[in-house]
C-alpha cells in the first residue's frame, strides 16, 4: 500500500516536472496569407507553404494558409487568421507590405512576419520582415552564365527597376565580370511582370546581338524570355526557383530563393522564443536561402562545378562583396582587373 | 536589314491574338451585342488549347479546342445578352471573371493543384512557315473570310442588319436572334483562337497571368479599327508595331531612356491618332439594345 502510494506521488510528481516543458513545446499555430498566386503558384507562394509543412513536420507547429484572389483581400485574410489566434502570421510577398503594416498597428500584440520586404527603421516592434541576398545566387548564375557563354555577350531582362529585381541584375552582373571581366551584358525591363510577348521579344533582340545566355528577373514575361531562347537553340537562366522544366535543354541554371528554408528559419526561432521583432532579416547564401538550381548538375560541367562551389565558400566567408544596387556595382566594377 | 526583320517579326507576333481577338469583337459588335467579355474568353481558350495539346501532343486539336473554350463562355454571354435581354456589359464582366476563374479551376484539376500547365516541346506547338508561326497566316487569312462576308454575303449583311436596325430586319423576315447568337458565338470562337495563339504559339504553357490585358486592346482595336475587320487589322498591327519599336528602342543601352517612360509609348501613340485621325466612330446603331 505505502510502496504503491510512493510510486503514485512519484509519478506525479514526475508528471508535474514534465508539465512546463510540455507546455513549453505547445505546438505554435503559424499561418500565412498568399499574394494573389495562390497557394500552388509554382514560385514564391508554394515555396513558402512547403515551408510551413516542413514546420508541421519537424517542429510540430500547427500550420494553415488563407489564399488571397485580388489584393484586396489581404487584410481580410490577415484579420481571419488573427481571428483564429495564429501566434505567427506571414504575410507572402512585397506586395502585402501595406496590409501587414495596418494589421500590424491594430493589432500590436499580434506577431507578423513578410517575406521580400523591409519597413526598415520604421518596422513595427510586432512585425519581422524577411530579405532575401538575391545578388548572392544571381552571383553564381552569373559566372555559370559567363563560362557557359561562347559569344562573351550575356542579356538580362529585368521585370521593373526596383531594388528587389536590382539586386538580381548587379549580382548578376558582377558574377559575369568575376568570370571574364571582358563580357558584354545586354540589359534591358519590360516594365511588366506578365507580358510574355515583350519578353519574348526583348529575348530575341539580344540574341540577335549576339548574346547566347539570357537571364531574367521579371516573373510570367520570362516565359517568353525562355520560350525564345528555347527557339533559338540558346542558354537560359531562370530566376526564382528551378525553372529547367520549362526548357530541360536550355535552362542552364536558376537564381533561387528559398522562401521555404527562410520561412523554416524563421518559425524556429520563433519557436525557441526568439522572435527578432522591429527587424528586417537579411538570408543569403549561409543559411540556404538563396543559392544556384539543383538541376545545374545537368548542364553545366563539373569542373565549372567546382569553381563554383569554391567561390560559393569565399561569399559565404565573406571575401567576396557582391553589390546589389548599381552605385555598389560601379565601385565593384573598378576593383576588376 | 535585321532590325527591319526584327521589327517585322515583332510586330506580327504581338498583333496575331489581338487580330484574332479584335475581329471576334466585330463579329458580334456588328451583329449588336457589346462584348467586353473578350478578355475571360481568350484565357479559358488559352487553357483549353495548351490542355487539349498536352493531352493529346496535336497543336491544332489544341488551337481548335481553344476556340470551342472561347465559344462555351460565348454561349453564357448570349443567352443572357439575347435571350433574357440582360445587361451586355455586366454580363461582359462576369465572362471575365468566370473565364480566369474556370481556367484556375480546371488547371488545378487536371495538373496536379498547379495555376500553370506544363510546357510544350518545340515540335509540338504550332509549326513555324518562313520564321513565323503558322497562327500568323491565319489570323490574315481570317481577316480576309470576315471581311468577305460582311462585304459580298447575304450572311454580313443579315448580321450587320440585326446590329444596325433589329426593328427592321425583323420586319424583312430576318430572325434577328439567330443571327445575335451567330455573331457572338463566333465571336467567343475567335477569342479563343486568340487565346489559343498565345499558348500554343508565342508561349508553350498557360499560366493564368498568360492574358493580362489583350482582350480589352483588341477591343480597343476593334473602335480603333471602326468595327471594320481590315481596320480593326490594321489597328492591331499598328499596336503590335508600337511594341515592337518600344522593344528596339530599349535596346539602344547608350539612349538612356527611361523603360516606365517608353513603355506608355503604344498608348500615347494610340491617344495621338484617336484624338487627331478619327473623325467619327461608327459603332452598329443598335449595339446594346
Amino acid at each position: 500500500m505505502r510502496i504503491k502510494n510512493v510510486l503514485c506521488s512519484l509519478a506525479l510528481i514526475c508528471s508535474a516536472l514534465t508539465l512546463p516543458s510540455i507546455s513549453l513545446a505547445a505546438p505554435q499555430k503559424i499561418g500565412m496569407v498568399t499574394d494573389v498566386g495562390g497557394v500552388n503558384d509554382q514560385s514564391f507562394n508554394q515555396s513558402a507553404w512547403e515551408g510551413l509543412q516542413r514546420t508541421k513536420k519537424e517542429l510540430g507547429n500547427k500550420v494553415s494558409y488563407q489564399e488571397s484572389k485580388q489584393d484586396a483581400d489581404y487584410p481580410a485574410n490577415l484579420e481571419t487568421l488573427f481571428d483564429a489566434k495564429n501566434d505567427l502570421i506571414w504575410g507572402i510577398g512585397f506586395k502585402m507590405a501595406d496590409a501587414v503594416l495596418l494589421a500590424a498597428k491594430q493589432n500590436p500584440k499580434q506577431k507578423y512576419a513578410i517575406i521580400d520586404y523591409s519597413y526598415g527603421a520604421k518596422t513595427p516592434p510586432n512585425v519581422v520582415g524577411v530579405m532575401f541576398k538575391a545578388e548572392e545566387g544571381a552571383f553564381l548564375a552569373g559566372y555559370i552564365a559567363a563560362k557557359m557563354s561562347k559569344t562573351g555577350t550575356l542579356g538580362f531582362i529585368g521585370g521593373m527597376s526596383v531594388p528587389i529585381i536590382h539586386s538580381f541584375q548587379y549580382g548578376f552582373k558582377a558574377g559575369a565580370k568575376y568570370a571574364n571581366h571582358k563580357i558584354n551584358v545586354l540589359e534591358q525591363y519590360s516594365e511588366s511582370f506578365t507580358d510574355a510577348a515583350k519578353g519574348k521579344a526583348i529575348a530575341n533582340q539580344m540574341l540577335g546581338k549576339g548574346a547566347d545566355v539570357v537571364f531574367h528577373a521579371a516573373g510570367a514575361v520570362g516565359d517568353g524570355v525562355i520560350e525564345a531562347v528555347k527557339e533559338k537553340d540558346k542558354m537560359a537562366v531562370g530566376v526564382d526557383r528551378d525553372q529547367n522544366y520549362l526548357a530541360p535543354k536550355n535552362v542552364i541554371t536558376s537564381s533561387m530563393k528559398r522562401v521555404d528554408n527562410a520561412i523554416f528559419n524563421v518559425v524556429k526561432d520563433f519557436n525557441e522564443g526568439k522572435f527578432k521583432g522591429g527587424s528586417t532579416i537579411e538570408y543569403g547564401l549561409k543559411d540556404n536561402a538563396v543559392d544556384i538550381a539543383p538541376s545545374t548538375t545537368k548542364m553545366v560541367p563539373s569542373v565549372l562545378l567546382e569553381e563554383v562551389a569554391k567561390i560559393k565558400k569565399l561569399i559565404v566567408a565573406g571575401k567576396i562583396k557582391i553589390p546589389s544596387t548599381e552605385k555598389a556595382y560601379e565601385s565593384y566594377a573598378k576593383t576588376l582587373k | 536589314m535585321t532590325e527591319i526583320l526584327f521589327l517585322f517579326s515583332t510586330t506580327l507576333m504581338y498583333a496575331t491574338p489581338l487580330i484574332f481577338t479584335g475581329l471576334g469583337g466585330v463579329l458580334s459588335e456588328k451583329s449588336g451585342v457589346i462584348n467586353i467579355g473578350l478578355e475571360g474568353m481568350m484565357t479559358f481558350g488559352a487553357f483549353i488549347a495548351s490542355w487539349v495539346a498536352i493531352s493529346h501532343g496535336n497543336p491544332w486539336l489544341g488551337f481548335l479546342a481553344g476556340g470551342f473554350g472561347g465559344l462555351f463562355l460565348a454561349i453564357f454571354h448570349a443567352i443572357a445578352s439575347i435571350k433574357f435581354k440582360g445587361n451586355q456589359v455586366v454580363s461582359g464582366i462576369a465572362i471575365n471573371s468566370l473565364g480566369t476563374g474556370l481556367a484556375i479551376f480546371f488547371c488545378r484539376i487536371l495538373f496536379d493543384g498547379a495555376s500553370m500547365t506544363p510546357p510544350l516541346d518545340l515540335e509540338k506547338k504550332i509549326p513555324v512557315f518562313m520564321s513565323q508561326y503558322a497562327t500568323v497566316y491565319i489570323a490574315f487569312f481570317v481577316t480576309f473570310l470576315i471581311w468577305f462576308i460582311f462585304t459580298k454575303t447575304a450572311l454580313g449583311l443579315r448580321i450587320i442588319s440585326a446590329g444596325e436596325h433589329p426593328k427592321a430586319a425583323a420586319a424583312a423576315g430576318i430572325n434577328v436572334s439567330l443571327y445575335r447568337y451567330l455573331g457572338v458565338l463566333s465571336s467567343g470562337f475567335l477569342a479563343g483562337l486568340g487565346g489559343g495563339s498565345l499558348s500554343l504559339a508565342i508561349v508553350s504553357n498557360f499560366r493564368p497571368t498568360l492574358i493580362s490585358g489583350q482582350g480589352f486592346i483588341a477591343l480597343a482595336a476593334m473602335i480603333f479599327g471602326k468595327w471594320n475587320p481590315v481596320g480593326t487589322l490594321c489597328a492591331c498591327l499598328f499596336f503590335g508595331f508600337s511594341q515592337a519599336l518600344v522593344v528596339y528602342i530599349g535596346g539602344f543601352e547608350d539612349l538612356h531612356i527611361s523603360s516606365q517612360l517608353l513603355a506608355t509609348l503604344p498608348y500615347i501613340l494610340t491617344l495621338i491618332i484617336l484624338v487627331g485621325f478619327m473623325k467619327k466612330t461608327t459603332a452598329p446603331s443598335a449595339l446594346g439594345q
